[in-house]
């Protein structure tokens, strides 16, 4: 007995479909998120993200929606994050029945929020997503930065230790996505996620670029990663989360058995 | 109609325990309330919680909670979830030592600080996740629930009761630590049952179907 390795699909809301895009661009219809959330369910899913990537306000009152939706029939834990800025923003996911609240972009320009946050709901809910590039030069050792706006601008904030310094605020955990690979299918950043992995004492999910079943086992194993995130692996059906579990047990990898009875 | 009162004394979520009764429960009519008296005329109880203990103990006596419980613990069907496991015990280590409601013999204790394993890799604090229950005795509340089923975890303490009877489930994470205790009309989970899928909410209903017996 010892704790499991955890699968977590990652749906990208957007005006209440799920979609997904390769770096970002590209985006691609993948249906209707409660639908999919029951299904992941029943395929024996850890947990499940939820991801506003909604540009407008005005649409975000449907992300609200889904997720009262689907914890209403999805006993999983579940994280919402996207746009999330302010206390009442969090009570207000809690409330709709998220488990767990990922704090992104307001971490960066207020770390305090961070703390604040966790002070007031307490660190298990308290998720920071940090979208990690590598801003070194080709045959130069990884430097690892903290990217905004898809991938797009630098902060030049150092990822490793700022993942430490969240924790340190109060995070529970860390979601940590290498815009280098998300989208590419070529297979987690193994070097950052381990880094990080090592670095913090809360868990870790490892998140941008699975291809295939065998990049799941390497972010676990290699990337010591504690739980893997994934989404068009799984949206588009090339596996299902059984699939993936069945894969990872047979190589040894502790994985929850889900089978419904 | 039964009557089911989730204790709310301001710490966490209490959406996800009260969907996750309400879908279990048939004739039961659950209730979200911080009213001692409300909650003293509920048929069953739910103390459920997140966060530190210190805080949690001067919300409950804040809220005269304590005393209500004082009253009602051992009278009627209760269920402590996550915190509300470590608000049962007699003490808590936590938050620079802090006397609880003392329905168990018994202290909490944090995980030890783990040894890097030999491969660099180390035990993380809090245990959460999907970790597996052995039941260490038989009993109504383990209906329809397979052997070592998983649960869902999120904690970074975990309770020693004094008397090994009360014990009615064990987990594994670095130590062999009770995650279910149980004792007469009282009965707490480390795990959180409303997050741990067909397992979990099977708990919940045997929990509504408990005639408080421990044995």
């Amino acid at each position: 007995m010892s704790l499991a390795k955890r699968i977590i699909p990652c749906l990208d809301i957007d005006k209440g479909r799920v979609v997904k895009g390769v770096k970002f661009l590209e985006i691609q219809d993948a249906g209707d998120p409660v639908e999919i959330a029951r299904r992941y369910d029943q395929q024996g899913a850890d947990e499940l993200v939820f991801l506003d990537i909604t540009a407008s306000n005005e649409d975000r009152g449907t992300l609200m929606e889904v997720v009262e939706k689907v914890a209403g029939e999805v006993f999983i834990p579940l994280t919402v994050g996207g746009g999330v800025r302010s206390l009442p923003d969090v009570r207000r996911l809690l409330s709709a029945g998220a488990d767990k609240v990922s704090i992104n972009t307001a971490a960066i320009s207020n770390p305090e929020f961070v703390a604040e946050a966790a002070y007031r709901y307490g660190s298990q809910c308290i998720v920071v997503a940090l979208d990690v590039k590598n801003a070194a030069k080709k045959d130069e050792e990884p430097r690892y930065e903290i990217f905004t706006h898809g991938g797009r601008k630098s902060t030049g904030i150092e990822a490793i230790g700022w993942a430490q310094k969240l924790v340190e605020l109060g995070a529970g955990e860390v979601l940590l996505t290498s815009m280098d690979r998300d989208g590419t299918k070529s297979g987690f950043d193994i070097k950052l996620t381990r880094a990080v992995s090592d670095a913090v004492a809360v868990p870790v999910i490892a998140s941008g670029g699975v291809g295939d079943l065998d990049d799941l086992y390497n972010g676990l194993v290699d990337g010591r990663a504690d739980a893997v995130l994934a989404a068009s692996i799984f949206h588009f059906g090339t596996y299902t989360i059984q699939q993936a579990k069945n894969y990872l047990a047979d190589r040894g990898v502790v994985v929850r058995d889900a089978t419904i009875r | 109609m039964a009557t089911v009162g989730i204790i709310d004394y301001g710490m966490g979520n209490l959406h996800s325990i009260a969907k996750a009764l309400r879908y279990v429960a048939s004739d039961e009519q659950i209730e979200v309330s911080f009213d001692p008296d409300a909650l003293a005329r509920m048929d069953r109880l739910v103390l459920p919680g997140v966060g530190a203990i210190g805080h949690c103990m001067d919300e409950l006596h804040r809220l005269e909670l304590d005393a209500m419980l004082a009253d009602v613990l051992g009278q009627k069907p209760l269920m402590g979830v996550c915190l509300g496991i470590e608000a049962l015990m007699a003490h808590s280590e936590e938050s620079g030592g802090v006397d609880c409601l003392g329905a168990f013999p018994g202290n909490t204790v944090k995980f030890a600080e783990p040894d890097a394993q030999p491969d660099g890799t180390r035990r993380k604090i809090p245990h959460m996740g999907w970790n597996q229950v052995r039941q260490e005795r038989h009993h109504p509340l383990w209906k329809d629930i397979a052997p070592d089923s998983w649960f869902y975890f999120v904690h970074s303490y975990h309770v020693v009761p004094d008397e090994a009877r009360h014990i009615a489930g064990t987990t594994q994470y670095g130590v062999q630590f009770a995650s279910v205790i149980l004792r007469e009309n009282t009965f707490a989970v480390q795990f959180h049952p409303e997050k741990s899928q067909s397992a979990g909410l099977q708990l919940l209903a045997n929990f509504l179907e408990w005639d408080g017996q421990a044995y």
